[in-house]
């Protein structure tokens, strides 16, 4: 008890101790996307986006439910593409290469934009193939040794080593839900992404694990550009950096954390983070 | 047109015993300020059920005895000196005999004075039973009906009372299933057990010839032995297996991964009808088209299949069982969360990657479940084997000549005259049997595997 306590209070420290906003703006543009639009079927969910994302920095997208973020977050990986008739439209580029290109391999895509989903989704098999489960289809590792590292590695990076080492066997659906979200991070890891896509990771987590998951993405903040959409104004300004807020398929208001939070310019944002819309 | 006039009452008593519990109830709810317990539908339901209850317990204790009594009525009417010289097949010919007089159909040959006034008496009997019986069963749904009537107030708990009451029916509907597999099974091992007072077991179960002398008695039954028949069933099923299982689990993942909507609207349905053929029309397609067929791709090659072969069975019967597995495969895998396909392909996996490490590892109970329904289905079926397999009950491994199957052995026991004497006829209980045990067996271990997989990933 005493332990998860102490995890809590660190995780407001280091949350207190963010990169300043300048620093922030100074950072390169890891991705950037240019009106992007998207179909399903008749409707319209997204008109225009257009937003630049830095790197190793946390960006997070904002709004109320059905806004839109959700769907542009699955643009940047094109996980879309699953989705029957669903049709995106504008430009995505990652380092400046266009990811809707027909020329460019989706399964290559991502392996470099990893993603973490709403529900805790581990597959039905040992927390070690869990992990292992991408580097082997991507052909990561040479030996077993290598394997081992890799999944010893991401599961460290991932804050779940300590809690499972003795267990590397045991099915990953055995987990605690915050577990079971940290094991789906440390899958997303060991494929060795540059980018983490984050679809609402703690809705279905409670107070303790979510303080987890925020403080673990503070410190993978160091190596990755991460993009996190949440339904919680107060997750947004605890973790990231940049913040985008949404609404009914528009983007409204881009910028630092701190002055999207004490400063919006947009009527609109200011009502949705005073709590008079959404 | 006894039975309609009785079926008519009892609505006519439910139908009253409703209403009138029901008009009750709402003239409840008009009193202002009473809480009432429950609805009025459910005080309606409680006086139907009061009612009703009485009326059949009356009527099917008359079901239940009244034939009885009414034979007692029949022998006391006919006059001493003729029962003396009745033997007990007369008694029952002359019981006959004033029946039909009293039911007004007549009886051939002359016919006594004796007789006929017997006929008449028992004629006014049963009227007179008939309905003194039905107005005793409608006075006492009545009676009950008024007491039940009364007792309706706010706080009674009628709900309570009726859905007890609706709980014993459910209850009663499943002890109507479950006795019913009970009863099949006694009955089956019974008459097994008699079988095996003519031929002992172990040349039953370990005999290697199949060849019972079906005009036999005594010290001549001939020869029981199941081997041959159960090396027949287990091949034309393992060939069945064969067939159905790759492509019934190929099309499965096409159809629920692969095809486009439009396309899984029509092929869904289609498959679907595979499932509705009479197994009659895959016994004749077998036996006309796929056996002949065979036989000259076996020429072609140098091999020699028998038209009627074991293989020309299982393939039809294989072709027959693919739409259970498509079909209860398809809805498994569907049922696969979406969250986890996602997982699978937020990592990078390509659609055969996701395919066959996450969607098939996650649905494999289901599937294990429905290929072992498979097999249960393919080892009772009889049409197809009993037109395609050729009828040859003779031990051997080659699927290209003719074999005979457990089922299509039962058939020809027990059609044509029958009389359940000898081991001839009973030897279908005891294969009956077999049988049982076998798919109760594959049931099992169904369960076994569905279990332990759900264990490991839930």
């Amino acid at each position: 008890m005493d332990m998860v306590a102490g995890k809590v209070k660190m995780t407001q420290q280091s949350v207190k101790s963010a990169m300043n906003p300048t620093d922030m703006l100074e950072r390169p543009i890891r991705l950037t996307a240019r009106d992007v639009t998207v179909h399903y079927g008749a409707k319209q969910a997204l008109h225009g986006i257009s937003i630049d994302i830095p790197d190793r920095a946390v960006t997070s997208f904002i709004g109320p439910s059905g806004c839109g973020k959700s769907t542009f977050l699955r643009c940047i990986n094109r996980m879309n593409d699953t989705i029957e008739g669903a049709k995106v439209g504008g430009t995505i580029k990652l380092d400046g290469e266009d990811i809707y290109d027909p020329s460019l391999d989706v399964v290559e895509l991502r392996a470099r934009i990893g993603m973490v989903f709403q529900k805790p989704n581990p597959f039905p098999k040992s927390i070690y193939e869990n992990v292992a489960y991408g580097p082997r289809i991507h052909g990561l590792a040479r030996s077993k040794a290598d394997m081992d590292e890799i999944v010893v590695s991401s599961l460290r990076k991932a804050g779940l080593f300590e809690e499972v080492k003795d267990r590397l066997n045991e099915p990953g659906t055995g987990l605690s839900g915050g577990q079971q979200q940290r094991l789906c991070i440390a899958r997303a890891i060991a494929v060795g992404p540059e980018v983490i896509l984050m679809d609402e990771p703690c809705s279905a987590l409670d107070p303790i694990a979510t303080a987890i998951i925020e403080e673990l993405i503070d410190e993978l903040r160091e190596n990755y550009t991460i993009v996190i959409v949440t339904h919680s104004m107060q997750q947004a300004a605890r973790v990231s950096q940049k913040t985008a807020f949404f609404h009914l398929g528009n983007l409204i208001e881009e910028g630092v954390t701190e002055d999207i939070f004490t400063n919006p310019v947009n009527k609109q944002t200011q009502d949705y983070i005073m709590g008079r819309i959404g | 047109m006894n039975a309609l006039i009785v079926a008519g009452l009892l609505l006519v008593l439910l139908g009253v015993a409703y209403q009138s519990g029901w008009s009750r109830s709402r003239g409840l709810v008009t009193a202002d300020g009473v809480n009432i317990h429950s609805r009025p539908q459910y005080h309606g339901s409680f006086v139907a059920i009061w009612a009703m209850v009485p009326a059949l317990v009356i009527l099917g204790l008359w079901a239940w005895f009244g034939g009885g009594l009414t034979r007692d009525y029949t022998v006391s009417l006919i006059p001493t000196d003729i029962m003396t010289s009745l033997d007990q097949v007369g008694l029952n010919a002359a019981i006959a005999r004033i029946g039909a007089l009293a039911s007004g159909y007549g009886v051939t040959g002359e016919s006594p004075a004796w007789e006929q006034a017997a006929g008449g008496a028992l004629r006014s009997f049963q009227m007179l039973t008939f309905v003194g019986v039905l107005v005793l069963a409608l006075v006492a749904g009545g009676a009950a009906l008024i007491y039940a009537r009364s007792r309706i107030d706010a706080r009674l708990r009628a709900r309570n009372a009726v859905e007890r009451v609706v709980n014993l029916a459910l209850l009663a509907c499943s002890a109507v299933a479950i006795l019913t597999t009970v009863g099949i099974v006694a009955s089956l091992v019974t008459e097994a057990f008699r079988f095996f007072t003519f031929i002992h077991p172990f040349d039953f179960f370990f005999g290697t010839v199949w060849n019972p002398n079906n005009a036999g008695s005594a010290g001549n039954w001939g020869s029981y032995g199941l081997l041959p028949l159960l090396v027949g069933t287990l091949m034309i099923t393992a060939i069945a297996m064969l067939v159905a299982v790759p492509v019934g689990l190929m099309a499965a993942i096409y159809l629920s991964q692969y095809a486009p909507p439009q396309l899984r609207a029509v092929a869904k349905p289609m498959i679907e009808i595979l499932a509705g053929i009479p197994t009659i029309v895959f016994g004749f397609f077998a036996l006309v088209t796929v056996g002949p067929f065979l036989r000259d791709m076996g020429n072609l090659v140098g091999l020699s299949i028998n038209a009627t072969s074991a293989l020309t069975a299982g393939i039809v019967m294989g072709i027959m069982i693919i739409p259970f597995v498509s079909s209860l495969s398809d809805d498994i895998l569907n049922q696969v969360p979406r969250t986890l396909r996602d997982g699978a392909y937020g990592l990078g996996a390509t659609q055969s990657e996701t395919i066959r490490n996450v969607l098939l590892p996650a649905a494999l109970p289901g599937i294990v479940g429905a290929f072992l329904l498979a097999v249960s289905r393919a080892i009772g079926e009889t049409m197809i084997v009993v037109l395609a397999a050729g009828n040859a009950p003779v031990l051997r491994g080659n699927p290209f000549e003719p074999v005979a199957t457990i089922t299509v052995s039962i058939v020809n026991q027990l059609t044509g005259d029958t009389d359940f004497t000898g081991p001839q006829s009973l030897v279908g209980f005891a294969l009956g049997l077999t049988l049982f045990v076998i798919t109760l067996g594959l049931n099992i271990v169904a369960l076994y595997i569905v279990r332990r997989f759900r264990e490991q990933y839930e």
